[in-house]
């Protein structure tokens, strides 16, 4: 029945965009992928470079670069795709949806300080896998629902890697690199095009 | 077979109506101008569509100062709740008898 159809369509419709910030952009996850892939290569390089003593700024560097270009590039595909949804960039849904990304976010983060102050280095790449993972599921209540799915590839990247350890980067470069390429892809196609 | 008909409710047949339960459904309680921008509709519309749900008491409307301006919020009563899910149970049953 016609009428039935599009009373349920327009159900579905109404509580997807009066309660998820729908505009998350998966542009942003494939260029996000593309700065860890070529960070992690720049980070390999360094490490590989046995003339000299490794020290841990310049990886902090790296990394703290990839996450500055990686935020800004998400905040500018974002924006654009809102406003072709009309969807506004600043409310109450763009608000929740960080607030729950961040809390796991930086909790994680200071955990990773706390350890890295410590010297347990080789907790901190897993660490970041597994705190990512759980901020992505935790804010995938409020956005859309396919950043669940890198959540759960993440953990288990993340879980592997404290198994591996010594492959740290590799298994960086993979979760932080190429699943955010795939997802990302694939959300633009889903949604975007 | 049995009627699909029943379970339907006649308040949630205007689509504003229906509008304004499938929003509160998913949020624990909107204000005016919420509702307003995510249905589209005139400020007339939304609250004489709003009254008489409340009039059902599908929904219970509070009316509020923040600071200096009145504010106006709305929530899902529990009645209203299990009405539309039977609603859209019935919607759903319609939708697969007809296939």
């Amino acid at each position: 029945m016609k009428t039935a159809e599009a009373d349920l369509k327009e159900i579905k419709s109404l509580m997807e965009r009066s309660s998820r910030f729908i505009s998350l952009s998966g542009l942003s996850g494939v260029f996000a992928g593309l700065y860890a892939l070529a960070g992690s290569w720049l980070a390999n390089q360094y490490i590989a470079s046995d003339y000299k003593q490794i020290e841990l700024w310049p990886l902090m560097g790296i990394a703290a670069s990839v996450l500055l270009l990686s935020l800004l590039t998400a905040i500018f595909f974002t924006t654009r795709n809102a406003r072709r949804k009309n969807q506004k960039i600043w409310d109450k849904l763009s608000q929740r949806m960080l607030w729950n990304l961040a809390v796991p976010l930086i909790a994680g983060g200071l955990f990773l300080i706390i350890l890295i102050f410590q010297e347990q280095y080789y907790l901190v790449a897993p660490g970041m896998l597994i705190f990512y993972g759980l901020a992505l599921i935790n804010g995938s209540k409020y956005t859309l629902n396919d950043i669940r799915y890198v959540g759960y590839f993440q953990i288990v990247l993340g879980l592997m890697a404290t198994c591996f350890h010594g492959n740290g980067l590799l298994f960086w470069s993979i979760g932080f690199g190429w699943l955010h390429i795939i997802y990302g892809a694939l959300m633009y196609w889903k949604y975007e095009r | 077979m049995k009627n699909p008909i029943k379970g339907l409710h006649k308040e949630f047949e205007n689509r504003i109506k229906l509008g304004i339960m499938s929003v509160l459904m998913v949020n624990d309680s909107l204000d005016f101008n919420e509702i307003k921008e995510v249905l589209e509709v005139t400020d007339g519309n939304l609250a004489s569509h709003a009254a008489a749900l409340e009039k059902k008491k599908m929904i219970t409307i509070t009316k509020q100062f923040i600071g200096k301006k009145p504010n106006t919020s709305y929530a899902a009563t529990d009645q209203g709740r299990t009405a539309f899910n039977e609603h859209l149970e019935a919607l759903e049953k319609l939708l697969k008898n007809n296939l």
